[in-house]
């Protein structure tokens, strides 16, 4: 285990030395200590390492990460995995705004709610929030899976593309062109594989899925007032 | 009676200067269609531009350099501030951000080997990097844009710089719209989009709002490439005093200021001729930030839209640039607009020089679209030779004018090298009036 004292040595010294690994090192394991809220911490890993934040983050930890794990035993502020790859961040607490924004693969686990504008034009990502979702959450989402095991804010899927929502609780409202859809046994397939992997014992039968109705694919005067 | 009528003087037909043909015949397309005109490009529209400025020349108080013999400087460095790595250029020309999507593959092609022929920076846009594109860009700005389509880490520490764009002169405040006809199956992959969908481009970005963000946003690119390479904030120039001196608080090494003549693939007509500002009034006050915050040519600036001639490139500098970008330009020495497609162009009822239909993907140049038809149409060799020989031609005028000027580099160009023809271009670009000593807004007068 690789101790790192944030406070002591600085966020470019632990950048440096969490991308520096690779596929072959063998310095796999790694703690964060004294974040005290610093932003981009474990930001552009893209080797298999684990690494654990004792403490609360700033803005955008974990982001761009490839192949990495980056557990956060705090909060996450804005943007947490912003634009992942590949890999897995785990939340322990709240996510602010923007939680998986653009993010292209890989899982993010908020173990407790995540803000508003979660999973944001997310592009492949998966997201499982155990809590609520605030509001515009998945706005023009691309592709990926948004799992929310309690409810969800207004606006839900705003000028949704092609991602999957899955919803266990309420939904204050739906955004533009979302719509409920049908439960199939593919779905209920992958939210099962879904909710293995973050750890939540929600049941599959318990939530809804939402999707695009995919009426604002292509430009209609016609349906301008939709927007 | 009538052989009577028939000598009166008739009051001739007066066409409105307000209703003119052009206006009613939008009107009446907007009536028949109910939608908006997009189109791509800039403003047509005429707002005060460099034409409008002079530049004095050598005088009694000042000798000139003597042409193709005394040496004038014409090199940059960009991203001097923060970054490891600062991009060096040969000439302070560079092209700007055109997506690949918006331009056919061989175009950009042809944009890296021309911009690479002549020494300096081309530029992504939205929907990603194209190893073709990487392949021949010896230096390539990478866009980071709200919509972050085949935004990756990888390819962002392949950058040799990293422009983060809030807006674009042709449309600040607007995303932007890539029509359904232009989404092929490999641009819908870069996006990760249905094919033939239309592809909304987001207006902000997703994960931070104001400046204070976008601090903390520049952070982590740096961060996630070693703090090597530059990063240039690009904005559309609407309020240019304080959106250069936020883009400074922010972090950023180099600020990119697009005027309203700044083309875009595709937006709104009404966007592009009736919102942002003129190039020409935008770039004193952006210079005059950088002064007042003391970082003038530590932080550059580059100047865009509407750049057409050495001249220009001249004139911008001289009011404080430090190197300048073009697009349109770039794209009508590739080849856009020729008259040798005129009769193409009639059959899409446009004619040369007029042929702003780019979203719909029919460039019969090949440049503006994605059939493959079309696009191979466009030999990206030739049209590589005819961007660097364009480029080599705008760099000498602009040195013939600094030698003229007596300047051994054309850093050394400055506002008092300029006089204005107009009221309007004295104010904006606060030199004097020709023949005076006054400007609009000067003190002591």
């Amino acid at each position: 285990m690789q101790t790192y004292d944030l406070e002591e040595n600085g966020l470019r010294g632990l950048n440096a030395a969490l991308q520096a690994q690779n596929a072959e090192t063998n310095r796999t394991r790694w703690e964060v200590v004294n974040p005290k809220g610093s932003h981009a911490i474990a930001v552009g890993l893209d080797a298999p390492i684990e690494v654990t934040v004792k403490g609360s983050t700033g803005y955008y930890c974990g982001g761009m990460n490839q192949q990495a794990t980056v557990r956060v035993e705090g909060s996450a502020g804005p943007g947490v995995a912003e634009n992942m790859m590949s890999g897995q961040v785990i939340i322990n607490g709240d996510a602010s705004q923007y939680a998986g924004a653009t993010g292209h693969g890989g899982l993010l686990v908020i173990k407790g709610n995540a803000s508003s504008r979660c999973g944001i034009s997310m592009k492949g990502i998966d997201i499982v929030v155990h809590g609520n979702i605030g509001h515009m959450s998945a706005f023009m989402a691309q592709a990926g899976n948004l799992v929310v095991c309690g409810d969800a804010g207004d606006a839900l899927g705003d000028s949704l593309y092609e991602a999957r929502l899955f919803v266990r609780g309420s939904v204050k409202s739906l955004g533009a062109d979302c719509i409920k859809k049908e439960m199939r046994p593919e779905h209920l397939e992958i939210l099962k594989d879904l909710l293995e992997r973050a750890g939540s014992d929600a049941k599959p039968e318990e939530f809804k899925r939402y999707g695009s109705a995919r009426q604002l694919y292509n430009f209609d005067v016609d349906k301008s007032a939709a927007y | 009676m009538k052989d009577m009528d028939d000598q009166i003087p008739r009051t001739l037909p007066i066409q409105s200067a307000t209703f003119t043909n052009p206006i009613n015949a939008e009107i009446r397309r907007a009536a028949a269609t109910g939608i908006y005109d997009i189109r791509g490009g800039g403003a047509k529209r005429r707002v005060p531009h460099f034409d409008d400025l002079l530049f004095l020349g050598a005088s009694v108080s000042r000798y000139p350099l003597e042409g193709y013999r005394e040496r004038c400087d014409t090199s940059v460095t960009l991203g001097t501030r923060f970054a490891k790595k600062p991009i060096q250029l040969d000439i302070p020309v560079t092209i700007a951000g055109m997506s690949f999507g918006a331009l056919s593959g061989p175009a950009k092609e042809a944009l890296g080997r021309g911009a690479s022929a002549a020494g300096t920076s081309t530029t992504t846009g939205d929907g990603g990097m194209t190893p073709e594109e990487r392949g021949h860009s010896s230096k390539l700005v990478y866009q980071y844009l709200p919509s972050r389509y085949g935004m990756n880490p990888n390819d962002l520490r392949k950058a040799d710089a990293i422009e983060i764009v809030v807006g674009q002169g042709a449309k600040p405040g607007g995303g932007g719209m890539l029509l359904g006809q232009k989404i092929s199956d490999r641009v819908a992959e870069m996006r990760t989009l249905p094919k033939g969908i239309d592809q909304r481009s987001a207006c902000r970005h997703p994960d931070w709002t104001g400046p204070d963000d976008l601090e903390i946003k520049i952070l982590e690119l740096r961060e996630i490439t070693d703090w090597q390479v530059p990063i240039y904030i690009k904005v559309g120039a609407t309020r240019p005093y304080y959106d250069t001196a936020l883009a400074v608080k922010a972090g950023a090494d180099v600020v990119v200021m697009d005027g309203m003549q700044g083309g875009t693939a595709a937006t709104q007509d009404v966007f592009i001729e009736h919102v942002g500002i003129p190039t020409l009034s935008c770039i004193r006050p952006a210079v005059q930030a950088l002064q007042d915050l003391g970082v003038h040519r530590e932080v550059q600036l580059v100047i865009s839209g509407g750049i057409r001639t050495g001249a220009d490139v001249a004139k911008a500098m001289a009011l404080g640039a430090d190197a300048v970008a073009i697009g349109t330009a770039a794209l009508v020495a590739l080849g856009d607009n020729d008259p040798k497609w005129e009769s193409e162009y009639q059959k899409l009822g446009t004619t040369t020089g007029a042929y702003d239909d780019w979203h719909e993907g029919l460039d019969p140049a090949g440049i503006t679209t994605q059939d493959p038809d079309l696009a191979a149409r466009l030999d990206p060799i030739e049209a590589g030779r005819r961007l660097r020989n364009y480029l080599k031609v705008m760099t000498l005028e602009a040195q013939t004018i600094a030698r003229a000027c007596g300047h051994n580099h054309l850093h050394n160009l400055e506002p008092e090298d300029l006089c204005a023809l107009t009221m309007e271009a004295a104010a904006m670009a606060r030199v004097p009036l020709a023949g005076t000593s006054w400007y609009p807004g000067k003190e002591g007068f």
